[in-house]
């Protein structure tokens, strides 16, 4: 027995031995149970591509890959302050004289106060923001290429447009100065090298050319939140528009042209204003391309979040009996210069304008003008206005009482109506009748009638409208530059520059520099001039 | 090979008993020099499994024939064989004044302390700290030089940062490989427990061994960088049953809480600063914290058996801890069971060792979120309201609707909260020793390990919270599940070549290790919008490895030994996957030399010379477990982009993929270890110590950094950026002052001066500048990717990154004046500068203990000298804009009224005025007690004894508590002063 067990032993540990110290289990090693899908079997059908599409659409709105926040996009940032569109519209809104954030969040004293640095938190996730997008873009048109397949073809399509679109914004607000990596370039260690305005603009130009035809057909409301043609008109709209401030060439023409390609293209103003910014303003009119978001399937603490909680207090909300916004932080009210934008009887703010986009404003309790820095100043400093609401055109409320329905409307029509109106009168052509009955058509709508209609306009008078009419809506910082009226002395709304009264500011924050952080990390990239 | 578990069990099973009878042997066993009888020596048959041990008396019985031989031992006793020949047989032992044979347990083997080579402390049970301690790595703390233990707060068993000669990384995981009876731990932590020791019984371990330089740890390779500790447990020994017994109740207080405004200065404040808000005021006087904070009870109870049944030396051991926490609804329930079964077979060819550990651990976790509530909530209202929802007092609109922005009633937060979760733990393993039987000089060793974890907890937030009133509550499950196999085969052949008076070994084996996670949380509402959310996440990894080792002994005097570990690691690919580790060492026994026999004085000296390579696996990266690989990870809940809608307008949607970025290149940390050590012992080895140096370079530092936007697919990626060097001096002293037959005094010391320093610091290719900020750094409500500390090259890791603040003629700080140090005329991030680390230079253990009849004393203190902090919550609450920051009132921390800070600018933040020493000394454990012999005329023994912890603090660090894990003081869970008496019975 005792022999039989001891070679039975050895015989299975000779066995033993030899095995594990030849073979081990490394098969093992590459056999990973993981959250992730490994990339060569993540795309199997046309939904798999869709859902890549997807994540470039969700880059706009969301912030990682789990609602409202967690597995976050960009690392090192606080998750829901890393978010595409608030930091869009905070970079174009906190530098303007349209509004104020009165918490001191990082780094939003400096874009208040116009005295930004390279070391800056909201331009440097903004950064990385288009970046990441562009670097998402290039992934998911690598994986497309050369599938023929028509959907697919519309999918690349709309991957190239919402590339375009980022590159659009790092032209907009870092000058195009940027780096600059398209489908060509592999993910891996290596420095990409810097575009520049006129480059970059040539590039966006021609892709949204290049897929014109590709992308879906404008206005077609079962596709409602996907990039069509009437998207890339309008993003082309603004290229031409701003080519002048953007890179020095007068494209104003172009401009009134794309326009026109628009105006043909079935698109209606919505008769009801407010319709656009509530809960269900998917069904609104005049939308060309929403930021969608949604109460329950797309959280996250980013625009629509902070629009609909960010402008009121609570004691506001019971007042006026809104909803849909419990989290209610009072963090954002109107400068006095905004406010003195709208029409009132004997020039008080505090009576009823006949605008009706003015109705937004709430003053009980509230002063005009901001008296104390903005960062650190009270929500009653500045009238509230309450035009974002995530509750339903009907009066119910959103699906969630934090979490907006509401979607951002990044381009709409009234929009291109007053971009049409201004590249006519910056002579590039067109109709100056068709320019003043678009200006007038916005006008009956906020004023109901045709009380407001003006019989001409100018410039300032189209800067004036487009801030009557757009808003809070991210345009108002880039509408300044455009117009001469950001930097210099030409205009001072109070607390420009930091200074009670405004001061003047150096040109050179026309546009924003580009992070401290990248430029340690490329050496490839040069500073934006002045900083 | 996943189901090693199954392999184990059947195993168990398989295990025959065995039975044996002979004639009964008894006697007592004595020491000689103090004539005491002596406690647990033990009395082995000579060549069978038969033993026992003695009892309290030093009595034993032992059932043998005439003519067997009995080999008495005790551990810094001689041994004695004597044969048996009559019924009785009493043994006097003599002390071995060289102890030098004492068993040190090494990686994959043990060896004595005369032949080991590599810098490895061993602290046996009686070294360690007494009384109640919840957390097993307790017992260490003080104990062993180079080993900083540093508690997480004062929540009942709570986790411990625990550092060995600082720490080898950066950012990657700085915390040693921590190996139960063979089975290393996954040092993840789980969301139903507070610390990966959580499963085992204190009471149970019989002894730490800390291995600290590459010599000893490189066997362990790739986990190895930041030392190992290896924890053994308590083991059978053959003979008739004794049972211990112990029993404690303790008593936890509060001892300090942060200093904010009474009502009355709180309101004068309001009156001056903010007349507008005085109605806002509340009439009551309320001292927040302390609602919040309570005396605290707990229990804890151990019952412990061994001895032989059937032949097999088994210990078993029942364990059940209460504890409450100082905050209250902080609770810990623990109920430990553990069982070992140490047969021999086949003439003692076959050894088996059988260990299975279970624990049940019920938390209720408080809702920290009240500790920072009480210090800033409005000391002017009440606790309690019982007009509104939840009966306490918070702050509501006129139409029922809460109050947003402001902060909720702490204790509201902790008795409507519901939090806890329940902790099922098993740990077991077999182990099987097999010398095989045509080769005598090969023992073939057999580990199969498991490690399984299941835990489910839920998380009930009621809608009388007033923070949930509009979701009418939120109720969350969560849950986790592990499980860690393991197997290790190895094979050691060890022979002798006389000839030339040498001895020789040679180790070789097999490591498999397989780690697989599953947790999920599923989120309801009350008011049911969005249905119910469940989020899964799955993390696996794979651990393979090759080992050997050659240990090769000349004249008992020259000791040589060769390490070599091969692993291969999942979380890499390609070329990288396989890391190779070697190590050597020499050691040199000179006192054993001719020269030194006349040094009488001089019972032992050694040098030890070491070198050796270990690595660093840990990537990082919570999801990414495959950082190499170009992976997609989907969208989960609420987080899915509306794509479309159908014709009556309803959204449709997609889930998203999102591509994940990857260093292809990624590869392991590898830490080259030098060290120097001299053991020495005096007078019998009555004193006896080592002194250390060292010096440790890190290369290839894993951290998530910035990468060049656009180079990859988001804006930081773990991978390998810089080096740096650890280096140091450790001295350690042990010495019986005073022995004699009434009185003992022992008294142990123990120092490490550490310092360390970032040489290198790269971003693709470039240097990195200024540094990179600690990600974890980031201040409460700045938001940004900017930190207190940075990683700077030439300075300490985690140094602190300030403006130089200016003061008055006063002395008091000049709110956001800095100096502008570029001199640029413009205060920005290029006017701060390394200031400070926050990592202690040196760590001193003081423990003493005294012997006097039947009375014990012991005590156990520390220094920690050199280490900063960042005072978080003076800068939180020491400013004025504080005060109306929200929709409702908050209290101030009482440095505002000298400081007078009215914002919170960046200027301020940064100011090295919050940077504060926090060099202390502290007194950790102190300890008494008295035995009783013969109790009742019976074997009973008891002894009674009362311990106090955390008795006192010296420092000048103004924050609550100057020990805090990294340095940044932001979450302060106050440590308890704990009162404890018990009883401890044998039998």
């Amino acid at each position: 027995m005792k022999t039989y067990i001891d070679k039975t032993a050895y015989k299975y540990f000779v066995l033993c031995f030899s095995w594990f110290l030849a073979l081990g289990c490394t098969s093992d090693l590459d056999d990973i149970d993981t959250n992730n899908i490994n990339a060569n079997n993540a795309f199997q059908t046309n939904e798999d591509y869709l859902a890549f599409l997807g994540k470039l659409y969700g880059g706009l709105s969301l912030t990682g890959q789990q609602g409202p926040a967690g597995q976050g996009d960009l690392i090192g940032f606080d998750e829901g302050a890393s978010n595409y569109a608030r930091n869009y519209w905070n970079l174009n809104e906190f530098t303007a004289d349209a509004l104020k954030w009165r918490f001191s969040d990082s780094g939003f004293r400096e874009l208040h106060e116009n005295t930004w640095t390279p070391d800056n938190d909201v331009i440097s996730a903004m950064y990385n923001r288009i970046i990441f997008q562009v670097t998402q873009a290039n992934e998911f048109i690598r994986q497309v290429q050369g599938l023929d397949d028509a959907e697919i073809a519309t999918f690349r399509a709309e991957g190239r447009f919402l590339r375009a679109l980022s590159y659009y914004h790092g032209l907009e607000l870092f000058g195009g100065n940027i780096p600059f990596v398209t489908e060509e370039d592999l993910p891996g260690a290596f420095l990409p090298e810097q575009t520049n305005g006129a480059d970059l603009f040539a590039y966006i130009e021609s892709e949204l050319l290049a897929i014109e035809n590709e992308l879906l057909d404008p206005g077609q409301p079962q596709f409602y939140g996907r990039a069509d043609r009437g998207a890339a008109w309008t993003l082309l709209a603004k290229l031409y528009l701003n080519a002048e401030a953007f890179i020095g060439q007068n494209r104003y023409a172009d401009c009134v042209s794309v326009c026109e390609n628009i105006l043909g293209a079935g698109y209606q103003l919505d008769p009801e204003y407010g319709a656009l910014f509530r809960a269900d303003n998917n069904l609104a009119e005049g939308i060309i391309f929403p930021i969608p978001h949604d109460g329950v399937e797309t959280q996250s603490f980013g625009l629509g979040f902070i629009l609909t909680n960010g402008s009121v207090s609570s004691d506001l909300s019971a007042d006026l009996g809104l909803t849909g916004n419990a989290q209610a932080f009072a963090a954002i009210s109107c400068r006095e210069e905004f406010t003195r934008l709208y029409e009132y009887p004997n020039d008080d703010p505090f009576d009823d304008s006949p605008d009706s986009r003015a109705a937004f404003l709430y003053k009980i309790g509230h002063s005009i003008e901001v008296p104390v820095p903005p960062v650190g100043s009270a929500f009653t400093d500045g009238f509230a206005y309450t035009k974002f609401r995530n509750m339903l055109t009907d009066g119910s409320s959103g699906q969630d009482d934090r979490q907006a329905d509401m979607d951002f409307p990044l381009f709409r029509l009234a929009d291109v109506y007053l971009m049409y109106a201004e590249a006519v009168l910056r002579g590039g052509g067109g109709s100056e009748a068709l320019a003043l009955d678009l200006v007038n058509q916005v006008r009956q709508r906020a004023y109901g009638d045709s009380s407001g209609d003006v019989t001409t306009i100018d410039l300032q008078f189209i800067l004036d409208e487009r801030g009557r009419e757009l808003s809070w809506e991210g345009q108002r910082r880039t509408d300044l530059v455009r117009f001469g009226q950001y930097t210099g002395s030409n205009y001072l709304w109070d607390w420009k520059g930091g200074a009670p009264q405004g001061s003047s500011i150096e040109n050179f924050r026309n546009i924003f520099p580009l992070p401290a952080s990248d430029l340690t990390a490329n050496p490839n990239l040069e500073q934006n001039p002045g900083y | 090979m996943r189901y090693i578990r199954k392999l184990v069990f059947l195993l168990l099973l398989a295990v025959p008993l065995a039975m044996f009878s002979q004639n009964v042997v008894t006697g007592t066993v004595t020491d000689k020099t103090f004539n005491e009888p002596l406690l647990g020596a033990s009395i082995v048959v000579k060549g069978t499994t038969i033993g026992t041990t003695t009892d309290f008396d030093g009595n034993y019985s032992i059932e043998a024939e005439n003519g067997q031989i009995l080999v008495f031992s005790y551990i810094g006793y001689k041994a004695q064989e004597i044969e048996v020949t009559t019924k009785v047989l009493n043994v006097v032992l003599e002390e071995d004044t060289n102890q030098l044979d004492e068993v040190v347990i090494i990686g994959y083997g043990t060896t004595t302390k005369k032949d080991a080579t590599g810098s490895v402390i061993g602290v046996t049970e009686e070294e360690l700290n007494q009384g109640f301690i919840a957390a097993p790595q307790d017992l260490l703390v003080g104990k062993a030089a180079g080993v900083q233990i540093t508690t997480s707060g004062g929540a009942p068993g709570s986790g411990s940062q625990i550092r060995i000669r600082g720490g080898s990384s950066l950012d990657a995981s700085n915390d040693p490989l921590i190996i139960i009876d063979g089975v290393p731990l996954d040092n993840g932590t789980n969301s139903g427990s507070r610390n990966i020791f959580d499963f085992i019984n204190p009471s149970d371990i019989s002894s730490f061994t800390v291995l600290k330089d590459a010599s000893a740890t490189a066997i362990y390779g790739s986990r190895a960088s930041n030392g190992v500790i290896i924890v053994t447990t308590k083991k059978g020994v053959s003979g008739e049953l004794k049972f211990t017994f112990n029993s404690s109740a303790s008593i936890q207080t509060v001892k300090e809480t942060v200093d904010v405004l009474s009502p009355g200065q709180f309101r004068t404040l309001i009156e001056e600063r903010l007349p507008g808000r005085v109605g806002d005021l509340g009439t009551a006087n309320t001292n927040w914290q302390d609602q919040i904070f309570t005396t605290a009870m707990g229990t804890d109870n151990n019952l412990s058996v061994r001895g032989g049944v059937f032949g097999i030396p088994f210990r078993a051991s029942l364990g059940y801890t209460q504890q409450d926490g100082i905050l209250r609804t902080e609770a810990l329930e623990r109920t430990t069971g553990a069982i070992s079964l140490t047969p021999r077979l086949f003439d003692d060819k076959l050894r088996i060792e059988i260990n299975a550990r279970g624990s049940y651990t019920e938390n209720n976790f408080a809702d920290l979120g009240a500790i920072g509530s009480a210090i800033g909530f409005d000391p002017t209202q009440p606790v309690f309201d019982e007009t509104l929802p939840g009966g306490f007092f918070d702050y509501y609109e006129a139409d029922g609707t809460p109050t947003t922005n402001t902060l909720n009633n702490p204790l509201a937060l902790l008795e409507l909260r519901d939090n806890r979760a329940n902790t099922r733990r098993l740990v077991g393993n077999i182990k099987l020793d097999y010398q095989l039987p045509f080769f005598e000089d090969i023992t073939a060793t057999l580990n199969l390990g498991l490690d399984r974890l299941n835990s489910d907890g839920v998380d009930i937030r009621p809608g009388t919270l007033a923070a949930e009133a509009v979701n009418l509550g939120t109720f969350v499950n969560f849950g986790q599940d592990e499980t860690n196999e393991l197997l290790d085969f190895y094979v050691k052949y060890a022979s002798e070549l006389e000839k030339i008076n040498a001895r020789f070994d040679l180790t070789g084996g097999y490591s498999y290790q397989n780690f697989y996670e599953e947790e999920f949380t599923t989120t309801t509402r009350g008011d049911g919008v969005g249905g119910t959310n469940t989020v899964t996440n799955i993390f696996e990894n794979n651990l393979q490895s090759y080992f050997g080792r050659a240990n090769f002994t000349l004249n008992d005097k020259y000791l040589f030994t060769f390490t070599f570990r091969r692993d291969g690691s999942s979380r890499f690919g390609g070329d990288n996957r396989w890391g190779n580790f070697p190590a050597a060492a020499f050691a040199w026994n000179i006192s054993d030399e001719k020269l030194f026999e006349d040094f009488s004085s001089l019972s032992n000296l050694k040098l030890r010379l070491g070198w050796g390579i270990t690595g660093q696996q840990d990537v990082l990266q919570g999801n990414d477990t495959q950082p190499f690989l170009p992976q997609f990870a989907p969208s989960q809940v609420g987080a899915n982009v509306q794509i479309g809608q159908d014709e009556n307008g309803n959204p449709i949607f997609t889930q998203t993929l999102r591509a994940q970025p990857f260093d292809a290149n990624i590869k392991w940390e590898e830490t080259t270890t030098y060290n120097i050590g001299l053991d020495f012992g005096f007078f019998n080895n009555r004193l006896s110590g080592a002194l250390e140096l060292y010096y440790r370079e890190t290369d290839d530092l894993l951290s998530t950094v910035n990468v060049a936007a656009g180079s990859n697919l988001t804006n930081r990626l773990p991978t390998n950026i810089g080096s740096l060097t650890n280096q140091g001096v450790e001295l350690f002293l042990d010495a019986a002052i005073f022995q004699n037959e009434e009185f003992s005094w022992d008294l142990g010391f123990n120092y490490a001066y550490n310092i360390n320093e970032v040489d290198r610091l790269f971003v693709t290719g470039n240097d990195a500048g200024a540094g990179i900020p600690v990600a974890e750094t980031q201040l409460i409500g700045i938001g940004g990717d900017d930190g207190a500390q940075y990683h700077i090259v030439g300075e300490p890791t985690r140094s602190y990154f300030a403006f130089v603040q200016v003061y008055d003629e006063n002395g008091n700080p000049i709110e956001g004046v800095v100096l502008d140090l570029n001199g640029d005329g413009e205060i920005n991030d290029q006017d701060r500068r390394p200031f400070q680390q926050s990592a202690p230079l040196v760590n001193i253990g003081l423990n003493s203990r005294f012997n006097w009849k039947a009375w014990d004393f012991s005590f156990s203190m520390r220094a920690v000298l050199g280490n900063y902090n960042y005072n978080g919550v003076e800068l939180l609450n020491g400013n004025f804009r504080n005060l109306n920051i929200g929709q409702d009132l908050r209290n101030l921390a009482t440095p505002v009224l000298n400081t007078g800070f009215q914002t919170d600018r960046n200027e301020l933040i940064f100011s090295d005025y919050f940077v504060r020493d926090a060099s202390f000394v502290r007194m950790d454990n102190m300890s008494l007690g008295y035995t009783f012999k013969d109790l009742f005329n019976s074997n009973l023994r008891m002894r009674v004894f009362s311990t106090l912890q955390n008795v006192f603090v010296i420092t000048d660090y103004n924050g609550l508590d100057p020990e805090v894990e990294n340095g940044i003081d932001n979450n302060v869970f106050p440590r308890p002063f704990i009162t404890q008496f018990g009883l401890s019975l044998d039998f």
